[in-house]
């Protein structure tokens, strides 16, 4: 039994594989029209992406989807906000300042910062830009994660807090380095991470399950969104400020 | 066979590191804030290790195959010679770059299938709706709204373009949006929009912005390189909620025409 669906996952996961590996060949063979390196390599790296996939989707579902909704159920049962706010503070913050997409591109901004003279040019200054930048865009994640459960326990609708956080990317924008506005809009797409998706929507939907009144459809999504938002907005002030 | 082992090692040790602070504050406030034994802890630790690994061998699979076919092919497409570009003329329109806009597209559609996460929300939808959405619809969807927003992300590297002009703009079509389509797809549009930029996604994108901006003349490759990431998590939110505006609309009218 436990076959079969690992069998039909390893397909599904195949299928997904499929439209990139196509669009690999044709551009290879109709437009650059240059051999392909090392087939057997390319083979085998397709084969881990397929394996990988399986496995972390078995993974999820074995632990991440049923740890995020039961705390989520323990917690409301608990019924202390302050811990539950806690948690998902340090639950956000401990997974983007771990993601390695975000020290990679606070790198690169520090570089950016020290060849515009906005910091001095010493690896010191650059190592203390890049690691005040990440630890920022972390507590905006863990932040965001707090706001959105806060925004389930109460009901908010979640496009108000979306507009919110809209109209200040938008307001800061004209008036960020612009230098920094590429980083600070990448910031938001880099800062979730792979980890943190499926264990984030989890409770957010156990969270919106376990609270009476509440839709897990229409309440339990959310957390995600808002986690990409708030690191541009932390980002960009970082670069007005710092 | 040991040189790729240790590798396999080293990036696996890289993945467990990048878990550590998760599950140090998982296990930390299981064990002191909820008290409470885990009812299932033997099959929690087996999904853990699935989930390492799986991930682990992902990455290792990413860097066999798809990233440096993805870097060679964004570093071609953008060469000179394919584009037609010669030292004698500067100035290009960007029509000469319609293979990169073709690619782009290409590109983000199919990375943003093969995404772990994108996967994870779309399982967790398909359950909760009760299948109502299909896990692969909302995929194909997002998918479709990544690759058009990655080649309006190349346009703008190609004729410079100032970034928030674009951004915004695409906020206010996802606000007007969001004033029609039913509440029920709200929350679940954006996280899906968010999630196509993970794994597969950031790194082939990032190659490809870097290769427009440091080949086309006039563009700095320090600032123009990025940006693209936004453009491909901005756009699926608004192909989820088109989805979800057309499917609600083709359901009414079914509906009016049978009465």
């Amino acid at each position: 039994m436990i076959n079969n669906r690992f069998f039909k996952q390893l397909l599904g996961s195949f299928l997904g594989l499929v439209p990139i590996i196509a669009v690999i060949l044709i551009f290879q063979i109709f437009i650059i029209q240059q051999p392909v390196l090392n087939v057997a390599r390319l083979m085998m790296g397709a084969f881990f992406i397929v394996l990988g996939l399986t496995l972390f989707i078995q993974g999820i579902e074995l632990s991440l989807f049923p740890m995020g909704e039961s705390m989520a159920y323990a917690f409301a049962r608990k019924g202390s906000l302050f811990w539950l706010l806690t948690f998902s503070f340090c639950l956000g913050f401990g997974a983007a300042i771990a993601e390695p997409g975000l020290m990679v591109i606070a790198k690169k901004a520090a570089n950016i910062a020290s060849v515009s003279s906005m910091i001095e040019k010493t690896d010191v200054a650059k190592a203390n830009y890049a690691l005040g930048l990440r630890i920022t865009v972390a507590v905006s994640v863990g932040f965001a994660i707090l706001v959105g459960v806060l925004r389930i326990i109460q009901g908010w609708p979640i496009y108000y807090a979306i507009f919110v956080a809209y109209a200040c990317v938008a307001i800061m924008s004209p008036f960020t380095p612009v230098e920094m506005l590429g980083i600070a809009y990448d910031a938001g797409g880099i800062a979730t991470s792979t980890i943190l998706v499926p264990l984030v929507t989890a409770l957010g939907v156990g969270l919106a399950t376990a609270i009476k009144g509440r839709n897990p459809m229409i309440d339990g999504f959310g957390l995600i969104a808002l986690a990409s938002l708030t690191p541009m907005i932390f980002a960009m002030a970082y670069g007005m400020f710092v | 066979m040991i040189e790729w082992i240790l590798h396999f090692a080293l990036s696996f040790a890289d993945t467990c590191r990048n878990f550590l602070p998760i599950a140090i504050v998982l296990i930390g406030f299981q064990l002191f804030v909820i008290r409470r034994p885990l009812v299932n802890l033997k099959k929690t630790l087996i999904g853990f290790v699935f989930v390492l690994f799986g991930m682990s061998f992902f990455l290792e699979g990413l860097e066999m195959a798809l990233f440096p076919l993805g870097k060679l092919m964004a570093s071609q497409l953008t060469a000179p010679e394919l584009v037609g570009l010669n030292s004698f003329e500067q100035t290009l329109s960007w029509h000469s770059y319609k293979w990169v806009f073709v690619f782009a597209a290409c590109l983000g559609f199919a990375s943003a299938l093969a995404e772990p996460a994108l996967l994870a929300v779309a399982i967790k939808a398909e359950q909760i709706s009760g299948g109502a959405i299909q896990a692969w619809g909302l995929r194909i969807a997002v998918a479709m709204g990544a690759s058009v927003g990655l080649a309006l992300g190349a346009f703008r590297i190609i004729t410079g373009t100032e970034l928030y002009f674009f951004i915004i703009t695409g906020y206010l079509i996802v606000f007007i949006q969001t004033l029609f389509v039913p509440k029920l797809i709200i929350g679940l549009a954006f996280d899906s929009g968010v999630v196509t930029t993970t794994m597969v996604t950031v790194p082939l994108v990032t190659s490809l912005a870097l290769g427009l901006a440091e080949t086309i003349p006039g563009r700095n490759s320090l600032l123009d390189g990025f940006g693209l990431i936004a453009f491909a998590s901005l756009f699926p939110i608004i192909a989820v909620l088109s989805y979800a505006q057309i499917a609600e609309w083709l359901y009414s009218r079914s509906r009016s025409s049978k009465s």
